[in-house]
Formats: C-alpha cells, sequence, structure tokens
C-alpha cells in the first residue's frame, strides 16, 4: 500500500514499527504536493523546509523513545490559524503580508504533539463561503471528477484543507466550521470532517469570522483519524474565555464503542422539498445501518429548522463586520494609502477585501445599524435560542434521543462556475450544517456513498453539547456498515 | 424593508468600504436578495423568548490580576506598514 | 439658595449632569496581561490582544471587576449579578480593535447615590445612573511630526469605570462639589487614583438650561473635560451660550462640543457624518459576567471606612469641628495621621496645630502628608514636650519649623540647641531683675495703673531668656516682684 494512502492510524503503527521515518512519509507527500498542488491549489502557502525540519525532530524524537502521539504525521493547516513565523493570510488580500508572532493554540498543541506542517491551506477569503472560490489565492480543484470533466468545487470554507486530504497530499488537516466549513467539503470531497461542540477547541489565534459560532476541528481520512486529531487540537485554553474547563475525554476508544441501545432521531424538517433523490436514498440507508447495528430509531421535530439559515445570515454577518473592523491598514496587512486617515481606510479596505467578505461586511453594519437592530439582530438572536431549544428537547436525558442523522449538504459537489451568481442560491448549501452551528451542538460529516455522477456523499451526526464520542461511535457505526472506498481522480497515491 | 442606494452608500461609509458608483446596482440586487430571504424571520413568534448572543452557556470565567504580557514594541510593530521610531504611523488627523 | 444665571429675558437654571471615566487602578489591563503603568516607552505595554491582532481573544481582570463592585458599594449602588459586555463600533486610529469593548444594556452597578457637601454648608444628594467597565483606547498624537499622526497602544485595553450622574447638579459650585467628593471616595477605596493630570479621571459634561418650574430642555455634551476647574467653567460656558441661543428666538440643538480654556468657551466638534452609530451588540468573544453574593459580601467587608462615615466619627470621637472634620477628610493619609497623633493626646490640640503650623510648615516646603519629613510620632512627641513643660508653645513652633525643615526628631532638636524651657526660679527671677532695672520709668508708669504694662515685662523677661523661660512661673514670679 502506498503510504500516501495510509490512515493516519495505519501511519502512526508504521513510524512506530520503525517501517518508515517521518522524513520519509514528509518527503513522500512533499513530492506528491509538488506535483499535484499547481492544479488543486490546495495549499496558500507551502512549507516544505518547515515540514523536513519537524520531520528530522519527529525522528530524533522517536529514536530517544519520546515521539509524542501525533509524532510524524504530515497535516494541512487551514490558513485561517495564525502560525508562528509563517505567513498568514485567511484568503484575504488584506493580510498580505503578514507574519504572526504568535500560534494559534490549536497549531501549538498540534506541533507539541509532533504533528508536521505542511503548509496553509487554501480557504474561502474570511472562511466566508461554501465553495472556495472567494479566496484571494484562487480557488480550489476537488480532487473528485465528473463524467463530464468540468473542474469542481470543493466546498468551502475549508476547501483547501478538504481537497488536500482527499487527494493524498496531507494525512489529516485542520479545518474550521462556523455554519458548516468542515462538514460541507468534507463531504463533497469524500472525506470525515467534525465540528466539535462550541468551546471544545480554542479561538486562541485563530482570525474570527463569527465568533459566536467558530469552532476549529479536524478533516481526515476516516472517523478515527477525525478522533486522533481532535485529541491533539481541543482542550481547556484560559486564553479564550469561551473555552470549556472541561477534560478531554477518550475520542479514539469511542469509535469502536457501536451504536447498540442508542437513539437515533430522524428529523423531519431536513426532509426539504426537491431534495435530490439519491441523498434521501443515503440517508434512508443510514437509518437502516444504524438499526442493524442495534440503534433504535425515532422520529423527531426540530421545528425552528427551516429559521436556521436566515438566522444564520444575520447573526455571522453581524459578528464579521465587527471583527473584520480592526483590518484598517495600520498595525498590520496591506495598506492603500488616502489623503486621510478615513480615505486610507476605505481605500485599503476597498482594495484588501473580495466581494463576498464586502457583502457580508455591508449586511452585518446594516442589521446592527440604528433602527435595524431589534428587527434583524435581536430577532436573530431569538430564534437562535428556539432553535437551541429544539436540540435540548431532542436530546432531553430520558426520553429524547442521543444522537441526530442527516444528510451534510443538498447536493453533491457542483462545478466551479455553478451557483456562482446569486449569493442566496451559494448561501443553501449550508441549510442542513447551520442549525448545530448555532446551537453549538458538535456534528460530523461522513462520507457514505457515491451520487449518479460517482461524487461522494456525505451524512451528518449531531450530537449533545460536549458529547463528542456518542458522535463519534455513531460516525464510526455508519463508516463500518457504508464501506466507503472510493477514491478522487485526482490523488498523490495514484501519480506516476 | 429594501435598501437604496443613498442607504447602501451610509452603511458604506460607516463599515469604511469605498464603493464605486458602478459597484452599487449590483451591490444593492445582492444585498437586498439576502434581506428579502431573511424576511421570512419576521413570521416566528418570538414573544417572551430571551435572545441567546453567545455559542456557549457558562458564566464568565476570570483571570488573575498580573502583568504577563507586553514589553514587546518591536514584535507588536514589525507588520506595520508605517512606523516612525516605536509608533504606528497614519496620515496626520485633524481634530 | 438657588442658583440662576440671569440672561435677557431674566433668570436661568443650569442644570448639569456628569459622565466621568475613571481609570480603575489595576496592575493589568482589563482584558489583556499587558502592565497598566503610567508614562511608559511608546508600545511597551501592549500585547498582542490590546492591538487588535487578528485571532487575538480577551478575557477579563477579576480585580478590574472587583474594583467597579467595591466603586459601586461606595456609592451606595445596586450591584448587579449579571451584566454583559457589549461592542461600541468606531473606526478610529488609536482604537485597534475598530470597537471598544463596554457594558451598553447591562452595565455591573446601578443606580447609587453619594452627598454633596455646599460652601454654605447644604447637603445635596446627586443620584448616580450607572457604572459600566470598559476599555480605554490608545493615544493619538498630531504634533509630533509635520503630516502623519503617531499611535501610542500603551493605553489600550487598560480599564475604565465610566460613572454616570443624574442631571442633579445645578451650578457650577455643586459639579465641583461633586467631583471632589467622587473623587475623594474613589482614593478612599483605591479604586481610581483620581489624578486628572495623567488623564486618570476626565469628565464628559452634559448642560442644560432652562427657565423655572419647566422641563428639561437639550442638552450639549461637553466632552473631556480634563479638570474640576475646567467642569465649571465649561458649564459657566456652555450655559451663556445656550441661554444666548434661546435668548435669539433660536434652538439650542444636541450635540458634542469641546472646552477651550483659553478663550474660556467650548466650540462644536467637527460633526462626522455616522456620528452615533455604534452598532452595539452583545460581545460574542465574552460570555456574561455572573457575581457571586458571597463575593461581593466579601469585598463590603474589606471595604475601608468612606469619608462621610470618617467625618462623623472624627467629630463624635474627637470632639472635632465640622470644619475641621472636612479638611482631615479629604485625604485619607491626613485623617489617619490625625488620628495617630490623637491618640491619647488632646484632640482638640492636635487638630490645632496639624491645621496651623504643621500644614503651614508643609505648604511652605512644598510637601504633602504623604512626603511629610515630619511623621505623626514625631509630631505627638513634639506636642508631648509642651505637655511636659520641657519646652514652652513658641519654642515648639520654633522646633516644628525645624522638624518640617530637617526632618530631626523634636526631642534632638530641643537639646542640641538648648531649647529646653528654663523652670529655674533663681533664673527667672535674676532676669526679672534685669528687665526693672533697665526700665525704671515702665515700672513707674505700671505701679501708677497702667496694668497693661505687664505684658511688656513679661515679653522683655522672656526675651531675656531666649523664649525658654516657663511662661507661668514667669507670670508668678513677675507679679510677686512687681505686685
Amino acid at each position: 500500500m502506498n503510504p500516501l494512502d495510509w490512515t493516519i492510524a495505519e501511519a502512526l503503527d508504521a513510524l512506530a514499527a520503525r517501517r518508515i521515518s517521518a522524513v520519509e512519509l514528509t518527503e513522500a507527500h512533499l513530492s506528491a504536493i509538488s506535483a499535484l498542488n499547481p492544479r488543486l491549489n490546495a495549499f496558500i502557502t507551502e512549507t516544505p523546509e518547515l515540514a523536513r525540519a519537524q520531520a528530522q525532530e519527529a525522528d530524533a524524537a522517536r529514536a530517544a523513545g519520546a515521539a509524542p502521539k501525533l509524532s510524524g504525521i504530515p497535516l494541512a493547516i487551514k490558513d485561517l490559524f495564525c502560525t508562528e513565523g509563517v505567513r498568514t493570510t485567511a484568503g484575504s488580500k488584506i493580510l498580505d503580508p503578514f507574519i504572526p508572532p504568535y500560534d494559534s493554540t490549536v497549531t501549538a498543541q498540534l506541533k507539541a504533539a509532533g504533528a508536521i506542517t505542511l503548509g496553509k491551506a487554501n480557504l474561502d477569503e474570511f472562511a466566508m463561503g461554501s465553495s472556495n472560490i472567494t479566496s484571494a489565492y484562487g480557488q480550489v480543484e476537488n480532487p473528485w471528477q465528473r463524467a463530464d470533466g468540468k473542474p469542481l468545487a470543493p466546498g468551502g470554507s475549508s476547501g483547501g484543507s478538504a481537497a488536500a486530504v482527499a487527494a493524498r497530499i496531507a494525512m489529516g488537516a485542520t479545518g474550521t466550521d462556523t455554519g458548516g466549513s468542515i462538514r460541507q467539503p468534507a463531504a463533497f470531497t469524500g472525506i470525515a470532517g467534525i465540528k466539535p461542540t462550541y468551546g471544545r477547541c480554542s479561538r486562541f489565534g485563530i482570525v474570527a469570522f463569527a465568533s459566536s459560532l467558530d469552532q476549529a476541528g479536524p478533516m481526515a481520512r476516516s472517523t478515527e483519524d477525525c478522533a486522533i486529531l481532535l485529541d491533539a487540537m481541543s482542550g481547556f485554553d484560559p486564553r479564550d474565555s469561551t473555552s470549556a474547563e472541561r477534560a478531554v475525554p477518550d475520542f479514539r476508544a469511542a469509535c469502536a464503542r457501536g451504536v447498540k441501545g442508542l437513539r437515533i432521531g430522524i428529523p423531519a424538517e431536513y426532509r426539504v422539498d426537491g431534495m435530490d433523490p439519491t441523498i434521501e436514498k443515503l440517508w434512508q440507508a443510514g437509518i437502516e445501518w444504524l438499526q442493524s447495528a442495534g440503534a433504535t430509531i425515532v422520529d423527531i421535530s426540530l421545528p425552528h429548522t427551516k429559521f436556521g439559515l436566515p438566522v444564520y445570515y444575520i447573526v455571522a454577518p453581524a459578528e464579521a463586520s465587527s471583527n473584520l473592523a480592526r483590518y484598517d491598514g495600520v498595525r498590520f496587512g496591506a495598506r492603500v494609502d488616502g489623503e486621510d486617515l478615513i480615505d486610507l481606510y476605505e481605500r485599503t479596505r476597498a482594495a484588501g477585501f473580495g466581494a463576498e467578505v464586502k457583502r457580508r461586511i455591508m449586511i452585518g453594519t446594516y442589521v446592527l445599524s440604528a433602527g435595524y437592530y431589534d428587527a434583524y439582530y435581536l430577532r436573530a438572536q431569538k430564534i437562535r435560542a428556539l432553535i437551541l431549544h429544539d436540540f435540548h428537547t431532542a436530546f432531553a436525558q430520558t426520553t429524547g434521543v442521543d444522537a441526530i442523522l442527516t444528510p451534510t449538504a443538498p447536493s453533491a459537489a457542483f462545478a466551479l462556475g455553478e451557483k456562482m451568481d446569486d449569493p442566496v442560491t451559494m448561501y443553501l448549501n449550508d441549510v442542513f450544517t447551520v442549525p448545530a452551528s448555532l446551537a453549538g451542538v458538535p456534528a460530523m460529516s461522513i462520507p457514505a456513498g457515491l451520487d449518479q455522477n460517482g461524487l461522494p456523499l456525505g451524512l451528518q451526526v449531531i450530537g449533545r453539547h460536549f458529547d463528542e464520542e456518542t458522535v463519534f461511535a455513531v460516525a464510526g457505526a455508519l463508516e463500518a456498515a457504508a464501506g466507503f472506498s472510493a477514491l478522487p481522480a485526482l490523488r498523490g497515491s495514484a501519480l506516476r | 424593508m429594501s435598501l437604496d442606494p443613498a442607504t447602501i452608500r451610509r452603511i458604506a461609509k460607516l463599515a469604511r468600504l469605498r464603493l464605486t458608483d458602478a459597484e452599487i446596482p449590483r451591490l444593492q440586487g445582492e444585498l437586498n436578495a439576502i434581506l428579502g430571504y431573511v424576511e421570512q424571520l419576521a413570521a416566528v413568534d418570538v414573544t417572551g423568548v430571551e435572545p441567546l448572543s453567545g455559542g456557549a452557556q457558562m458564566a464568565l470565567r476570570l483571570r488573575d490580576d498580573v502583568v504577563t504580557d507586553g514589553a514587546m514594541p518591536e514584535r507588536i510593530l514589525a507588520n506595520a506598514p508605517d512606523r516612525i521610531d516605536n509608533f504606528f504611523a497614519v496620515p496626520k488627523v485633524v481634530e | 439658595m438657588s442658583y440662576f444665571l440671569t440672561g435677557k429675558t431674566g433668570p436661568w437654571e443650569i442644570v448639569v449632569g456628569l459622565e466621568v471615566h475613571a481609570q480603575v487602578i489595576s496592575r493589568s489591563k482589563l482584558f489583556s496581561g499587558a502592565a497598566t503603568e503610567f508614562g511608559a516607552e511608546p508600545n511597551s505595554q501592549v500585547s498582542f490582544v490590546d492591538a487588535g491582532f487578528p485571532g487575538m481573544l480577551p478575557v477579563l481582570n477579576r480585580e478590574c471587576v472587583a474594583q467597579a463592585v467595591r466603586t459601586g458599594l461606595g456609592l451606595n449602588a445596586k450591584i448587579n449579578l449579571v451584566s454583559r459586555f457589549d461592542r461600541k463600533n468606531y473606526f478610529y486610529a488609536d482604537l485597534p480593535q475598530g470597537y471598544q469593548i463596554s457594558q451598553f444594556e447591562h452595565p455591573i452597578i446601578g443606580t447609587g447615590a453619594i452627598d454633596i457637601e455646599l460652601d454654605s454648608g447644604e447637603i445635596r444628594t446627586i443620584g448616580i445612573t450607572r457604572l459600566h467597565l470598559e476599555q480605554d483606547a490608545g493615544k493619538s498624537m498630531h504634533d509630533q511630526h509635520p503630516d502623519k499622526s503617531l499611535i501610542d497602544l500603551n493605553r489600550s485595553g487598560v480599564a475604565l469605570m465610566e460613572i454616570v450622574s443624574e442631571p442633579d447638579m445645578r451650578s457650577p459650585e455643586e459639579a465641583g462639589a461633586y467631583l471632589r467628593k467622587l473623587r475623594m471616595i474613589l482614593r478612599y477605596l483605591g479604586t481610581c487614583d483620581g489624578n486628572m493630570d495623567e488623564g486618570s479621571m476626565r469628565a464628559d459634561v452634559n448642560v442644560s438650561v432652562r427657565k423655572a418650574g419647566e422641563a428639561f430642555r437639550t442638552r450639549c455634551e461637553v466632552k473631556n473635560v480634563n479638570s474640576i476647574r475646567f467642569v465649571m467653567q465649561a458649564i459657566e460656558a456652555e450655559a451663556l451660550r445656550q441661554i444666548d441661543v434661546w435668548e435669539a428666538g433660536a434652538i439650542v440643538q444636541q450635540e458634542t462640543r469641546l472646552f477651550d480654556p483659553a478663550r474660556g468657551e467650548t466650540r462644536s466638534m467637527r460633526s462626522k457624518e455616522d456620528a452615533h452609530d455604534y452598532r452595539y451588540f452583545p460581545e460574542p468573544d465574552l460570555l456574561p459576567l455572573v457575581l457571586d453574593q458571597a463575593w461581593i459580601e466579601a469585598l463590603r467587608a474589606e471595604l475601608p471606612e468612606l469619608p462621610d462615615a470618617k467625618r462623623a466619627r472624627l467629630i463624635r470621637d474627637y470632639g472635632l469641628t465640622p470644619y475641621e472634620s472636612a479638611i482631615f477628610v479629604q485625604e485619607q493619609a491626613t485623617a489617619d495621621f490625625f488620628e495617630t497623633v490623637a491618640q491619647g493626646r488632646d484632640a482638640k490640640q492636635v487638630a490645632n496645630w496639624m491645621l496651623g503650623d504643621f500644614f503651614a510648615g508643609l505648604n511652605r516646603t512644598g510637601k504633602t502628608i504623604e512626603t511629610s519629613p515630619v511623621s505623626a510620632d514625631d509630631l505627638g512627641a513634639l506636642l508631648d514636650l509642651m505637655t511636659d513643660a520641657t519646652i514652652n508653645g513658641k519654642i515648639a513652633k520654633e522646633v516644628l519649623e525645624i522638624m518640617v525643615d530637617t526632618g530631626e526628631k523634636p526631642a534632638a532638636i530641643v537639646e542640641s540647641r538648648g531649647l529646653r524651657q528654663v523652670t529655674d526660679t533663681g533664673a527667672i527671677d535674676a532676669a526679672i531683675d534685669q528687665v526693672i532695672a533697665a526700665n525704671p520709668d515702665k515700672l513707674g508708669e505700671y505701679q501708677s495703673g497702667k496694668e497693661k504694662l505687664f505684658g511688656f515685662f513679661v515679653g522683655q523677661v522672656m526675651k531675656a531668656m531666649q523664649g525658654k523661660g516657663n511662661p507661668a512661673l514667669v507670670n508668678a514670679a513677675l507679679k510677686a516682684k512687681i505686685g
């Protein structure tokens, strides 16, 4: 088996057994990146020198018998995570150049766990998008291909991370998810990805999009790999006031726990009009897999589901309009000179931000402005409370369900250029992922089948607050039953 | 509620985004489409509902009052587009 | 007595409310671990949080919360067990995040009140509307470079308490008294040093005028006034301006103004196109601040005695006059000094000496009670030397002057300079004989009935003894000699 096709679990075994060195594993990925990234554009910044130095350290640590948990595992880091000494762009021109003098907590923890940084993965500008086309550093191509040969979008915003992992040019990646930015690209590229509970991973050092929704999480090629990565990424951080002061459970062990005796909820409101029949079929298959594995299926209602997207498109832009005010050309990043300070601000921000970011800043500014706050923002927050209440009711301790099963996205990957004209159509991609983000509950996408075009589709498992273990258990059972083994056309392991 | 060009200019001014006249019609169409889409929220009964502002349901944690940071002007200023000595520099502000 | 300004149409009443920004005393900033000291090198007390770098997050300082609660308790105010932080959004060069974290809808402290005393002795109660915590901005310098403004972020993120009063003040004097009282309370509490020169206390002044019995008219806000004197001048200037506007048949526009102390007038701030759309919303990087009642009670139990209580006690326990006690409580250190000296001594005498020669000495040498070269124990020792008749009062004044100048101990001064008073009757008699011999004509006048010349003889005898004679003994011996 080509090492590029290994899971992280397999690679850790091989490294431990000295069947491969971290340097060899890293070099294999670096040459695959050299070959494929010009086409995929999954990385904005490649860091081969850093990766080689870290690989050597990893081998030395292993030789000394002191290899930490992720020692020698090559990863892609979404370019929303600040990395000390390595250019960080957030997919935006406005941060060019910006060399962070600090590491995000998540990347610092990954480094401490011995992971290797291959580079900074492409993303929608400031993580605003579902296609990766809003990146100022060019669109990313999905390594999967359709019969018509049109290049496909990898989804977004963690599109570079997803493409890199699917194409076997990284073993795993960090993503961030504000309304579906881990789960939707994971589904579009046939990999697994989990948005943990809000507060599980520190947000410190992650370029903020919408603070009350942003959550980091892993993307990898198996449920178990996600668990291994999440273990290293999560934990209490005193530098983030919204970080949860909780012990990190054994996520990896939970993957094999099974679903016997679990109650799985199927929310009626996710059966939307005009849903792709293949997706509906896959969802039904997922229900049956869990049933055969010993779970009880329960029909539930999440009555405010359909308001999730409109709430999200008020709350997220509102927070973003404020979070992005700091990009003003004064202390870091790009500056366009002006006649006076206001002129400098306006020119800098006009030149530095792309169209989608400007749209969201405008919407966010508007819904917070005098006279409109109550009608938009305050009302959205109240409906957000109702959405959270829906989940609380569904997950109620004695009468409720243990997890919820839904499709991840309403469609498979679309071609680059499709759906691009109208922002609202694009927003509909997030219809199934946004409610969990608004409620702050953990949710995971796992690849479960292919559509009629041979493109991967994902199923989403949603759990209780801080119960990622059950999510992993359900995802593990689905993964075992689905036996998803299809491979994308573009992949490092298929290079000659 | 739909946005007219004057409102769009006012919002852009608040957000410190320079818009060209040519950008306004397109932006107006897009923003009104988004506002039209979120309009459906007006139908939800929110009587007596407390707004949910955060992602986490817990009380705020406090830190001890100790000096643990700062004393690094060079690192603070290293990314500055313009600086004079140890100050950030911007075009002169007339108050 | 009500205060009125007289315009062409008759008397006008002034209505004043104050918003005071008081810098919280804390080692580190409100949301970061950077230091707060005044006067540091530019950008040397700045964390990445304070500079608004990408991905940086605020973490609230417990001590700043405690300081706000102490202040609330000192202002007899309601402590809100649940409060919240909001973002106030606007762009400015010294506001790195593009927003200020403040408390808009749910402040940590609610309504309270303080009493102020006017020169007439009248007591007035001024309502406190609220107190909230917020972060300070950095500092822009516009005059250091021909075409650039320079930004120092050392202040960025320092904790401020904004203390908002009700529009309860009716004259510049009341506003001045309010600010002095507020500053005194903050200093007692140790929550703000009240140093207006360093900007650690600044006031926004809301002024309107009205005819007696009317509802409030439109007010204007005079921003950022940085001394009590200027606040009082600004109120008068702004009130007179508004009276002119009303009396000219025009309408006062609600606006923000600045006070120009050199010209003694207020002027309109260049109005910004988007002024006052701050787009407040709950700060999503922070959670609601929930206080524990037991913690509040523990803070209450540790509060120092506040000026009003201390003053009442000084009057009750030491028999001081309201005037004396008011002076002593102005600074906590002064009251402490007094109480230390008064311990086991005649409190009235202590008060007289402190308010008289001691303060005069400090004034003369430019010292304060904190920097006084004379400790409370030293002053006490000096008074004891008088009480046990080692020196007399006149010599004591001289000794105190030397103490203020040199910091020497009183006993040492008395010994080294031979100032011990003379109680040896032989020496006194000898001095009397000498004075009588030198003034035969004065003696004649005295003995023929000009009794007030007795004082002349006392003076001459004391002079002959270099002031060291025991006044009682000198009096008695003189009486015996010349009848």
